[in-house]
């Protein structure tokens, strides 16, 4: 097998490491480490970012529904939206109170029933009324004064955002899940190469641990050929991982419906993404610090 | 002579004394008490794992610039024991002291300074097959921390010294036998090590390159340093004028008589 190229840093190295088999498959694990790692992270930031969003945007709102009733004896429509904008703006700590023009409606159910349906007169479609509050309101007096006038519910978003917020924290736990999985199978794939790399090199080793090369002198041989190909591996993973996310996020944005969220990522959110391959550095160079001078601490 | 018995070069060593890397050891690690024997072994005795004792009661002392052949039979130990010396194997009991230092006492992080002022010569050379020449002779200066213009310096020098100035950068592959000899010697030596030992060096060349080679150990030794020579070639033996150290199944026979004066 023809040996890697080594990196500038490092020009000599005692072992002849970068010819070993192992060297392909760490680059290779790695690439594919980094790779599902920045995904998972990425994954992460873009639902708490838009739970954030969500999360600022319905808090302190409320959306009160009007809904067409049928019968006889039941009272307009009008009628009753007029009753209930009347109570809501005489409550206190609501600034606004207006209903949504049945463009606005319709608007909003495009996505779901098509331009046409959505506009279709027979629908029995509720009149919105969007309420801005200004300060806090008494939820459940509001309710309570709200429930004299048929056919109207009120929602604060409070059972929404909760599940929003169970369902962004369920998004990140399940993101560091993977992260640690990712994190502890690339630890397990350099103790792996480092092992086997002593093992075919055993005699070089216990030459120059016989000819005095301190521990750390063997060692930082192991770390810097591993720091390579982790760099290398790491620069392919996230490479790949920004092709991803740029191909999901032109996916995204050419929906005519827009029913994904937002999945572009900020600047800050790239950087983070960058610091994968190098904390997948750090923690491949430990490990194999560790390996060697583990295995080392054996010899006499 | 310095403080542990290393003379300062001789006029027929000059070049050699000029090619080898100036000493760089810490002070205070071989006062001259200290370094009244460079090797002192006590009772020492040597099993590999639950086989029979290899070597038994074996007790000597080695003062700083002697030079002894080790001799014996196939299978007497001569490996083994210098396996002990170069600190390659620790003994199943007995005392071994190197340089005025217990080793059972001495913390492992201590053990790499002490081997870099043992110099070996394997039987199979041990040359690493990646490397060239001079990177194989340029191990001990670069594991000891030296710099690069220096380690290239006195590689260079040291290898023209034995011949092969023009064979820098040859791989181990492309050198005859008596060549890789040759760069094995140079990394032995080039870190002026106060303790040079040779497992069959003449083992693999003819006499004529062999007798170089002893000349080579010999510029060694006039520069201070204690040498063992381990060895079968009984015509080089009585060339040279030193005492041996004899195995016999596992025992060590110290022959102080130079070996000229055998029967």
């Amino acid at each position: 097998m023809a040996a890697l190229p080594t990196l500038p840093f490092r020009k000599r190295f005692d072992l002849p490491l970068a010819k070993d088999p192992t060297a392909r498959f760490l680059l290779l694990i790695t690439a594919v480490m980094v790779y599902l790692a920045a995904l998972a992270l990425a994954g992460a930031l873009v639902v708490s970012d838009m739970a954030r969003r969500w999360d600022s945007g319905l808090a302190g709102g409320l959306t009160v529904q009007v809904v067409p009733l049928s019968g006889p004896g039941a009272a307009p429509l009008a009628e009753r939206l007029e009753k209930t904008l009347a109570i809501l703006r005489g409550t206190p700590g609501i600034r606004s109170a207006a209903a949504l023009s049945q463009d606005q409606v319709a608007h909003l159910l495009e996505p779901w029933l098509g331009r046409e349906g959505a506009k279709d007169p027979m629908l029995p479609v509720p009149t919105l009324v969007d309420v801005v509050a200004s300060g806090p309101v008494d939820v459940a007096a509001l309710q309570s004064r709200l429930s004299a006038v048929p056919g109207v519910t009120l929602d604060d978003h409070a059972a929404w955002l909760a599940d929003l917020r169970a369902f962004a924290g369920s998004v990140e736990l399940a993101a560091a899940g993977i992260v640690l999985l990712v994190g502890a199978a690339a630890v397990a794939s350099v103790v792996f190469a480092v092992r086997a790399g002593l093992a075919i090199h055993r005699n070089v080793v216990e030459l120059l641990h016989l000819m005095g090369a301190p521990d750390r002198y063997v060692s930082r041989q192991f770390e810097a050929h591993v720091l390579g190909l982790c760099l290398r591996g790491g620069a392919c993973g996230l490479g790949l991982a920004a092709l991803t996310l740029f191909a999901v996020t032109r996916a995204a944005g050419s929906l005519r419906a827009s029913l994904l969220p937002d999945a572009s990522l900020t600047l800050g959110q790239w950087a983070a993404l960058a610091l994968v391959p190098l904390i997948a550095c750090v923690l491949a160079v430990l490990t194999a610090r560790w390996t060697v001078l583990r295995t080392l601490e054996t010899m006499p | 002579m310095d403080s542990c018995g290393m003379k300062q070069g001789s006029p027929l060593g000059a070049a050699l004394d000029a090619a080898l890397r100036p000493l760089h050891r810490a002070p205070g690690r071989c006062s001259t008490a200290r370094c009244a024997h460079v090797i002192r072994f006590e009772n020492v005795g040597l099993r590999y794992g639950t086989g029979p004792e290899v070597l038994r009661d074996i007790s000597f002392t080695l003062p700083p610039g002697s030079f002894h052949f080790l001799t014996g039979a196939s299978g007497a130990g001569k490996s083994s024991l210098l396996k002990l010396m170069y600190l390659a194997h620790r003994p199943s009991r007995g005392l071994i002291s190197v340089f005025g230092q217990d080793i059972a006492r001495l913390k492992r992080e201590d053990l790499p300074e002490l081997r870099r002022q043992i110099g070996v010569v394997f039987q199979d050379f041990a040359l690493l097959g990646h490397l060239s020449a001079l990177d194989n002779v340029a191990l001990p200066l670069r594991m000891g921390g030296a710099g690069e213009d220096e380690v290239v310096e006195h590689c260079t020098e040291l290898l023209k010294w034995v011949g092969l100035g023009n064979h820098l950068d040859a791989k181990p592959s492309v050198l005859s036998g008596g060549q890789q000899q040759r760069v094995a010697i140079a990394r032995a030596v080039i870190n002026r090590p106060r303790l040079l030992l040779a497992d069959e060096p003449t083992g693999n060349v003819d006499d004529g390159i062999g007798m170089r080679l002893l000349y080579l150990f010999e510029e060694m030794h006039k520069l201070g340093a204690t040498v063992v020579i381990a060895t079968h070639n009984e015509t080089l033996i009585r060339r040279f004028e030193h005492p041996r150290l004899h195995l016999e199944n596992g025992r060590l026979h110290v022959l102080h008589q130079p070996a000229s004066s055998w029967v």
